[in-house]
C-alpha cells in the first residue's frame, strides 16, 4: 500500500532509514517542508499525518503506509492561499521564512484541536473547553521555534483567523 | 544512522518472540528512538514495528481504564473521563513535549523512554548508561538536570518523563506481556529503576517483555495537583516535578509523588504543608 502525500500515491522506500522528513522533501519532490534541527526540537518539519501535526524529521517513511500526509504545499499555494497564508502575510509573521511552512501547519491543525476542545498545559481546568487566549495560543504554538523572532505578529496572524473563525 | 532491518508485528505474541532476539528494539511513536539513532546512541540491527498490533483504546474495566499501550499520548490527555477522573494524569501530559510529539508519542513508549543527559545523547562522551563501565561524564560536568535523590556513583541520569508521575500517583499498573504467555502486572512506582551499579537497565523489563496497557484504578475524586519547575515555561524537561492527589474527606490519605526528573519516587501518606 502507498503512502498518500497531498492526495498523491508514493510508493514507500526500500532503504527503512529515510525520514519521512526526507522521503517529502526528495523522494516526493515536495520542498515547502523545512529540515531545520532534525531532531524533534523546531518544528521546521511539521506537517499534518492522518489529520494530526507531528514532526516529520521523527517519523521513518517506512512506518506509513496508507497513511494520508498533508504539507504546507497541500494547505494551500499562491494561487490559492489559506487563511492563515494570507494571514502571516498580511501580519508579516515571519523575516527569513525558514520556519513558516511548520508554523502554518502547526496552527491548522492547532485551531482544529481547540475548535474540537483539546485542552492545553495553559488550560487551568482540563475538565473544561479552553478559551482561545494568547496564552494558550504561545503554549499551543511553542513547538515551533522562529529565530527570527517574528512571534508577536505570528501571534496576531494566528489570532485574526481564530477570531474570525469563532 | 546505521542500518537495520526493519520489521512489522501483527500480534503482541510476535512482537514478544522476535523483542527477545539481542541487537531488537521495539518501536512505536519514536518521537525518542528516531532521533537517538540518527545520534547513534542507539544502534539496533533489528525494528520491530508495533503499530500493526492497533492496541490504542481506552477501555472501562471493573474498576476503572485500561489504556493500550500503543494509545498516544494527546488520546489520554484530551479523552473526557481521564479529564474528569484523573486529572492529574492529563495536567501532567500536557505540561511535556509538544503537540507534534505527543501526537506521535504512545503511552509504552513514554513509559520506555530513555534519559535526557547530555552525556548519555553524545557518543564522545563517557557513559555508563550508554557503555558499561566507560564513567559517568556528568558527575563533574554540566548536571543541572541530573538527580539528587536515587542517583549512584556510576550514574546521575533521570527518568526524563511527566506522564508516569502523575500515573504512580494515582497507583497506576503497568501490564507487561512477556514469554509465559501470562501478561504480568506491577506498579507504575516501581516499574524504573534507580541507576544504582546496574545503570544501563532504565526499567524492570526483561529482554522479550513488552508493556502492553497502563491499567487505572476506580477514581478517587479529591484535589489532583501537578507541579513543574522547568528552565522555561513550554517544552522542556523537569528539574522536578510533583503529582498529588488528595481523596476527599481523608487528610491522611495523600499520594505525593516528587519526581526528581522522574527517577525518584517519594511516597508520604502525610498531608504535605505547602
Amino acid at each position: 500500500m502507498p503512502i498518500v502525500i497531498n492526495s498523491l500515491d508514493y510508493q514507500l522506500p526500500d532503504d527503512p532509514r529515510v525520514s519521512l522528513l526526507d522521503f517529502i522533501r526528495d523522494h516526493a519532490g515536495l520542498p515547502g517542508t523545512k529540515k531545520g534541527c532534525d531532531h524533534g526540537q523546531c518544528g521546521a518539519c511539521t506537517v499534518l499525518l492522518d489529520g494530526e501535526r507531528i514532526n516529520s524529521c521523527l517519523a521513518l517513511a517506512v512506518m506509513h503506509e496508507g497513511c494520508e500526509v498533508i504539507t504546507i504545499e497541500g494547505i494551500g499555494g499562491a494561487d490559492q492561499p489559506s487563511a492563515l497564508q494570507q494571514a502571516f502575510v498580511k501580519h508579516d509573521g515571519f523575516q527569513c521564512g525558514y520556519c513558516t511552512p511548520g508554523q502554518i501547519c502547526s496552527a491548522t491543525a492547532m485551531l482544529a484541536e481547540i475548535a474540537e476542545g483539546w485542552p492545553s498545559d495553559a488550560t487551568d481546568d482540563v475538565r473544561s473547553c479552553p478559551r482561545l487566549t494568547d496564552e494558550e495560543i504561545r503554549e499551543r504554538m511553542s513547538g515551533n521555534l522562529c529565530r527570527c523572532g517574528a512571534y508577536p505578529n505570528i501571534l496576531a496572524a494566528i489570532r485574526e483567523v481564530a477570531d474570525a473563525g469563532q | 544512522m546505521r542500518d537495520f532491518e526493519y520489521i512489522r508485528a501483527g500480534s503482541v505474541k510476535q512482537a514478544v518472540g522476535i523483542c527477545a532476539e539481542a541487537k531488537t528494539k521495539a518501536i512505536a511513536g519514536g518521537t525518542n528512538l528516531i532521533d537517538l539513532m540518527k545520534l547513534q546512541v542507539e544502534t539496533p540491527a533489528r525494528l520491530i514495528d508495533l503499530n500493526a498490533i492497533e492496541d490504542r483504546r481506552i477501555e472501562e474495566t471493573d474498576a476503572g481504564l485500561r489504556i493500550g499501550a500503543l494509545t498516544s499520548n494527546t488520546a489520554v490527555a484530551i479523552d473526557k473521563r481521564i479529564r474528569a477522573d484523573y486529572p492529574v494524569l492529563a495536567k501532567a501530559i500536557l505540561a511535556g513535549a509538544t503537540q507534534q510529539l505527543r501526537n506521535k508519542a504512545s503511552v509504552g513508549g513514554n513509559l520506555g523512554q530513555r534519559t535526557r543527559c547530555p552525556y548519555f545523547t553524545n557518543i564522545d562522551q563517557p557513559c555508563n548508561k550508554r557503555e558499561p563501565g566507560s564513567g559517568c561524564g556528568a558527575l563533574k560536568g554540566v548536571a543541572r538536570i541530573h538527580a539528587i535523590l536515587g542517583a549512584s556513583r556510576h550514574c546521575i541520569a533521570t527518568y526524563p518523563g511527566d506522564m508516569a508521575v502523575a500515573m504512580a500517583a494515582l497507583d497506576a499498573q503497568v501490564e507487561i506481556a512477556g514469554h509465559s504467555g501470562k501478561n504480568r502486572m506491577i506498579a507504575v512506582r516501581d516499574f524504573h529503576r534507580c541507576p544504582g551499579d546496574r545503570p544501563e537497565l532504565d526499567n524492570i523489563l526483561q529482554p522479550g517483555e513488552l508493556v502492553v496497557a497502563v491499567h487505572l484504578p476506580a477514581p478517587v475524586g479529591g484535589t489532583q495537583l501537578y507541579r513543574k519547575v522547568r528552565e522555561r515555561s513550554s517544552y522542556a524537561f523537569a528539574l522536578c516535578s510533583v503529582a498529588l492527589r488528595q481523596s476527599p474527606g481523608l487528610t491522611n490519605d495523600c499520594r505525593n509523588y516528587c519526581s526528581e526528573n522522574g527517577q525518584a519516587w517519594h511516597c508520604s501518606k502525610r498531608r504535605p504543608t505547602f
